[in-house]
Order: C-alpha cells, then structure tokens, then sequence
C-alpha cells in the first residue's frame, strides 16, 4: 500500500509486511478479474526493477576457476554495470549456468554447459557455441536460447515461453510438460517427446521417437523427418497456410529451413480425449469402480 | 466412460463468448453446468500483419525477431467480459469496456498483448507488492 513506506516495510517481519501491502493467505477461488488494464497505462517494455543495459555495451570473462553461482553473481553484477551483451569464455561443463535472468540481454557462451543451462529466463538472448545437458531452458518465460550442437534429454522442459533452439540433435522427453513457447530441432529428437504438452509449438526437422507427444492435452508438433511412433492421444492434423507460413518464417529466423521447403512437415495435434477436466468426474469414476 | 471422447463444444463466432458467458453448448457441458475447455484456440498463431506499432517497438527494445512468448498470448473470454491471462499474477485482467473490441481474433489478441505488456511492466503490477513482501536476495 501506498501509505506504508519503504523504510517502515523493512522493519517489519514478512508476514507483517505482506499484509501491510494488502495480501492474505485467503483462498484465491473467485478472485480472477479482481484488476483491470488501465488503457492510459504508459509505454515500457522493461520490468520495473531490471537493470538499464545496453546490447552494444559487451564485456567478457573466464569462468575456468569460478563456480556456478560466482558465475551467475557475475553475470548479475555486470548486468548492474549496465553491460547489455556478456560472453562467458572456459565454462567447462558447469550446471545452472545463466539461470533466472529477468531482463533483456545478450549473453554469449564459448563452450558447452552441464544441466539445466540457462533456465528460468525471462528475456535474455542466449547463444551457446557448444553442447548442453539436461534440462537446457527449463522453465524458461521469454527470450530465445540457440544452441550451437547436441542437447541432452528433456530439453525445454515446461518451458512456459519463448524460442528454445538446438542445431542439433536432442534426447528424449524434449518439452516434457511444456506450457507455451516454441522448441525447434534441427537434427532427431528422442522418444516422449512432448509428453503431457500442454501448450506451446515444437518443430522437429528430422525424426522424432516413439511416442511423441503422448498424453497432450494441448499445443502442436511439427515433424519433417519420420514418426517413429505417436503416443496415447497424439492425432496428425492438417497442416494450413498460417501454419506453414509460421514454420517457414521460425525456420529461417534460425537458419534451420530444408531446402525443400516445410511443405512435408507432419502436424501433430492433442485428440482430446484425455479431457477429464469436468466437477462429475470423480463422482462417476467411484460409481464405476 | 469419463475421458474417452472429447465433450466440449467448438468455438464459432468471436463474440460466442460475450454473448453467451456460460458457455454451456454441448450435452456434457449443460449436464455438468460447466464449460469444457478454453474459450478462444490457444493454437491460433499470430499474424505478422497486424502487429500494432507498440509492439513493433517492443521487440526492438527486446532484441527479438517476432513477439517470441506474446505468440501464446490471446484475447479470452471470462464472465462474458473480454480479458487476457496473466501468467505473472496467475489471474484474469479484465479489458475496460471502453477499449472497443475488432471483429477478429488475430486483431483482438494483438490489443491483449499490447495491454498486458503494458500492465507486466508497471508499477500496478502485483508482483511489484510481492516482491517487496518476499524478496530475498
């Protein structure tokens, strides 16, 4: 609230201090559309509390004797210095490289990166001239992470946003529980891929494994090379002009598109039986059991 | 049996959903006095040709080639009002009756990402209050 100051919000215990700023542990249950937008809101495009960086400000540093979260401290540090593109040289395979960045960013690494690389993201630009292990992009909300070789199993896993790429091939479960945002693959994905997919695109320019996209409730794959098997309510649809202009364009935008062109690609759909989202269910399944 | 087939009904008009805020159209729905599913196609992929100049300049800003996470982001229908998702407050904005709704999907989920920018990055936000409240590093 507006009347509680910050020095005095300081001063407080954190339960004190949350229901000073208006907040309660009360049940959430009707309260969607509580705010409206205010249509005279004014135009920003950063969070309130991101560092001002600029892209042509770059800097560099090796990371041979540094851990994974001196790293990060440093990345965050030159990030308050104002330095917009950031390049980590010698990373040797470190893991939780580059996570939960929330502001704009380029951030370059020289090397390959060990698990969960760079997730949590919310804005960053990411090029990573190497390989990765498991869990590249996790959880990530926006930006774009372009991996230059071979990613590890369940990359992009519930990713919620953003434009998650590896050149290479990837292993299985690739965008496991994924809720938005886009994955592309320039090589084979392995088996799960988009296992319980709930939102989001995945495009897959060679073969995908069995079961893709198994349990889907949502969201769409593409496949350009052969399906070795779909999973439990994965159905092929119709591939329409928004769609291949969608894919023509997210291809070239990463130097990814097959020179015959996206004509052959194969979409992937949820078939929606898997829906159970309604009050009766649990009643009729106990009656049935 | 539960879950074998898909029970909802299928999104005709634009403006189903403003007219009819229940949404009960198919036999299970009525029955269960509950919509099944979204209510806009959250598979819908953005036209290129609509963007407004907002948020032209926002991917400038961004350094992105196109809307990259504001592709999944779509104008809903809620209690018969317009209104868009937000993930960061795991709610529904509301868009004020006076902001006057296009006659198409793509042009409306443009107007619902432009709004929710705007509203993410103000001091309006409630994840401005959390963050006070619970930051800790």
């Amino acid at each position: 609230m507006a009347s509680v100051s910050d020095a005095r919000l300081r001063e407080m215990a954190q339960e004190e201090r949350a229901h000073a700023l208006g907040m309660t542990t009360e049940q959430l249950t009707g309260r969607s559309m509580f705010i409206e937008f205010d249509p005279e809101a004014e135009e920003r495009f950063t969070y309130p509390w991101a560092p001002e960086v600029d892209f042509n400000k770059r800097t560099e540093f090796d990371s041979s004797e540094m851990s994974s979260t001196e790293v990060n401290q440093e990345i965050r540090r030159l990030m308050a210095e104002g330095f917009g593109t950031i390049v980590i040289q010698n990373p040797r395979g470190k893991h939780s490289v580059g996570v939960g960045i929330l502001s704009r960013l380029n951030l370059i690494v020289e090397g390959s990166l060990g698990y969960f690389a760079t997730g949590l993201i919310d804005g960053p630009n990411v090029r990573i001239n190497g390989r990765v292990g498991w869990s590249c992009g996790e959880n990530m909300m926006s930006g774009t992470i372009v991996v230059a070789k071979n990613a590890g199993s369940t990359f992009g896993a519930a990713l919620r946003g953003g434009d998650l790429v590896c050149m290479g091939s990837v292993g299985s479960r690739t965008g496991i529980d994924m809720k938005g945002g886009t994955i592309i693959v320039g090589g084979d994905t392995g088996a799960f891929s988009g296992f319980m997919m709930q939102r989001g695109r995945m495009i897959v320019c060679g073969n995908a494994g069995k079961n893709l996209g198994d349990s889907m409730y949502d969201g769409t794959i593409y496949v350009g090379g052969e399906i070795r098997e779909l999973g439990v309510d994965a159905v092929p649809a119709e591939l329409n002009d928004l769609d291949r202009a969608w894919l023509r364009r997210k291809l070239i935008q990463y130097g990814l598109l097959p020179e015959r062109g996206v004509d052959h690609f194969t979409k992937i759909v949820a078939g929606k039986q898997l829906w159970n989202y309604d009050n009766l269910e649990p009643s009729e399944k106990k009656l049935i059991l | 049996m539960a879950g074998t087939q898909y029970r909802g009904s299928e999104i005709k008009d634009v403006d189903q959903f403003i007219k009819d805020a229940q949404g009960l159209e198919s036999e299970r729905e009525r029955e269960i006095g509950q919509h099944i599913g979204y209510r806009y196609d959250v598979n819908l992929v953005p036209d290129y040709a609509r963007l407004t100049p907002f948020l032209r300049k926002y991917m400038e800003v961004m350094g992105w080639d196109d809307l990259n996470w504001l592709e999944d982001v779509h104008m809903g229908y809620e209690e018969g009002h317009a209104a868009v998702f937000d993930r960061n407050a795991n709610g529904w904005i509301r868009v004020p009756d006076s902001i006057a709704l296009p006659d198409n999907q793509q042009d409306r989920d443009m107007i619902a990402r432009e709004l929710l920018i705007k509203f993410q990055m103000s001091d309006r936000h409630p994840l401005v209050s959390l963050r006070k409240a619970y930051m800790k590093f």
